[in-house]
């Protein structure tokens, strides 16, 4: 798969006995928008903290554009901007500031920095405060500056763990129409979690349901309700992952629910 | 080298953003100072020691250095739990250098107050034995600001919670202090006393400094020395292992 922009193959990672991520793989081509769903701790953030080399995996290949994650992590990381799921912001500094310590952290050339910084905060609609700590921000602010530092370097991958997670609807459009814009534009490579089903339906060209460590389904939102025989994306992963407490139901649907089985087998 | 200087000057402007934490590491020493400096002075001088002025600032500035570079082990611990330090370890950097970067901030911070309480002991009455000694002085108060901000930094990066921080204080930085020679002579002191600060590394750095300020030594200046350096070494390499061991 030489063309695909992000390569998983075979991947795990334990943490002890616990399988978080059990042997997963998907390519993802260049250009693609790839929406990446799941049940709370199903293992969606395992998954990007291996492949923003912040978790090394037990087992199996990641690469990012070309670059394998586990050796060349220096390129791998060059290669992606990330918002993560929780503010990573420096909140006694300015936005401004913020942006700079992102700009010389990623090497970017001296003269080019401060455009870059001021058109990114002009994008945001953050330039007329770029001057105030980022403590004074509210929250889809803060979301807003987070991405606009994610895109500084201008990586030719956007992972985005939950950008619109507490986020009012105004901000929610407005991140997913500039995303948009950027994939359409920049031809950049987006790689997003969200548990809202209507965001992924909207926005993902391709979805990947990942539940107990497995991806159990993958394709675009028609081909996953056509499979599932359901009328909307949201019915469809609820069938594939069950409603509330996992049903046996969704086990004998998809056969896949290993923890489960698992359990069960042992209560017998 | 861009990247160390931008992390350091992040640490500079969030110290000097925070005015209460100036005040907070520094009005401490002072009140030791004062309260111990003047109040036990008096006990002092009719043991016939001398002045105790004299004898507690360099064990004061070494107390500045202490508590200041370990306290400074929090900022590594509140970047881990809110999120900044991923941003810096997830950029195409090394972590020897995020690290770098973050403690020659912290220990500029130290550095800074322990100048400021000896400025401080000067209006109090205190007098250095030989001025011509003061950079010696300033050079191993270098050597202890590093020192204990790789020692906070490596503790910081072993602990995830700011209660598990507290305890380590609690366990580690008081007997340190305590159980050294800053706050008494050693001459005198019961033997168990003197064995503890004599195994105490912190104790060879206040009687370093004793040497370079008053002229008075406990150990030798050259067994002082050893220790320091020996003591830099070990807390760097505590710190960049563990350092090292982070997962976010």
């Amino acid at each position: 798969m030489s063309g695909s922009i992000i390569s998983v193959k075979n991947v795990t990672k334990r943490f002890g006995d616990i399988v978080a991520v059990d042997g997963i793989s998907f390519n993802i081509e260049r250009g693609e928008i790839f929406a990446f769903l799941g049940p709370n701790g199903a293992g969606k953030s395992t998954t990007i903290s291996m492949l923003t080399t912040m978790l090394r995996p037990t087992k199996g290949r990641l690469m990012l554009n070309g670059h394998d994650v586990a050796h060349e992590r220096d390129s791998a990381r060059k290669s992606f901007g990330i918002v993560f799921q929780d503010p990573a912001l420096e909140e006694e500094l300015t936005a401004y500031e913020n942006m700079k310590i992102h700009a010389v952290l990623y090497g970017i050339p001296r003269v080019e920095q401060e455009q870059r910084i001021e058109d990114l905060l002009r994008l945001v609609d953050l330039w007329g405060r770029r001057k105030s700590l980022v403590k004074t921000y509210s929250g889809g602010m803060r979301r807003r500056l987070e991405i606009a530092r994610g895109l500084l370097h201008h990586p030719i991958i956007l992972f985005l763990d939950e950008p619109t997670l507490g986020l009012d609807t105004q901000t929610r459009n407005l991140l997913w129409d500039y995303v948009k814009r950027l994939n359409e534009k920049e031809k950049t490579t987006i790689f997003f979690t969200t548990h809202y089903l209507d965001e992924a339906e909207a926005i993902a060209k391709r979805i990947a349901i990942i539940d107990h460590g497995k991806i159990i389904a993958e394709g675009t939102s028609k081909e996953l309700i056509r499979q599932t025989e359901t009328k909307t994306l949201e019915e469809a992963y609820l069938k594939l992952t069950g409603t509330g407490v996992r049903d046996s139901e969704s086990l004998a649907n998809n056969g896949l629910n290993v923890r489960l089985t698992n359990r069960n087998n042992r209560l017998r | 080298m861009d990247v160390i200087y931008i992390l350091w000057l992040r640490q500079m402007k969030r110290y000097v953003r925070t005015r209460s934490r100036v005040l907070g590491a520094i009005g401490q020493p002072i009140l030791f100072l004062l309260a111990l400096g003047y109040g036990m002075g008096a006990v002092y001088k009719r043991a016939g020691e001398g002045s105790y002025l004299q004898f507690l600032v360099p064990g004061i500035i070494i107390q500045t250095l202490l508590f200041s570079g370990v306290f400074w082990g929090i900022q590594i611990l509140f970047d881990k739990r809110f999120g900044f330090l991923k941003e810096m370890l997830v950029a195409p950097v090394s972590r020897l250098i995020v690290l770098l970067g973050n403690a020659l901030g912290g220990a500029t911070i130290s550095l800074l107050q322990g100048v400021f309480v000896f400025v401080i002991s000067l209006a109090l009455g205190f007098k250095p034995h030989n001025w011509a000694l003061l950079p010696l002085a300033f050079l191993m108060v270098l050597v202890l600001s590093l020192t204990l901000t790789s020692f906070g930094a490596g503790i910081a990066s072993m602990v995830d919670d700011f209660q598990g921080f507290q305890g380590i204080n609690n366990f580690l930085i008081f007997p340190l202090f305590f159980l050294s020679s800053a706050l008494y002579p050693l001459t005198n002191a019961p033997t168990f006393l003197r064995i503890l600060a004599s195994i105490n590394p912190l104790s060879y750095s206040v009687d370093a400094l004793r040497w370079a300020l008053i002229n008075q030594s406990h150990f030798g200046i050259v067994k002082d020395v050893v220790v320091m350096v020996l003591a830099l070494v070990v807390c760097t390499y505590f710190a960049v292992n563990r350092f090292n061991r982070i997962q976010v």
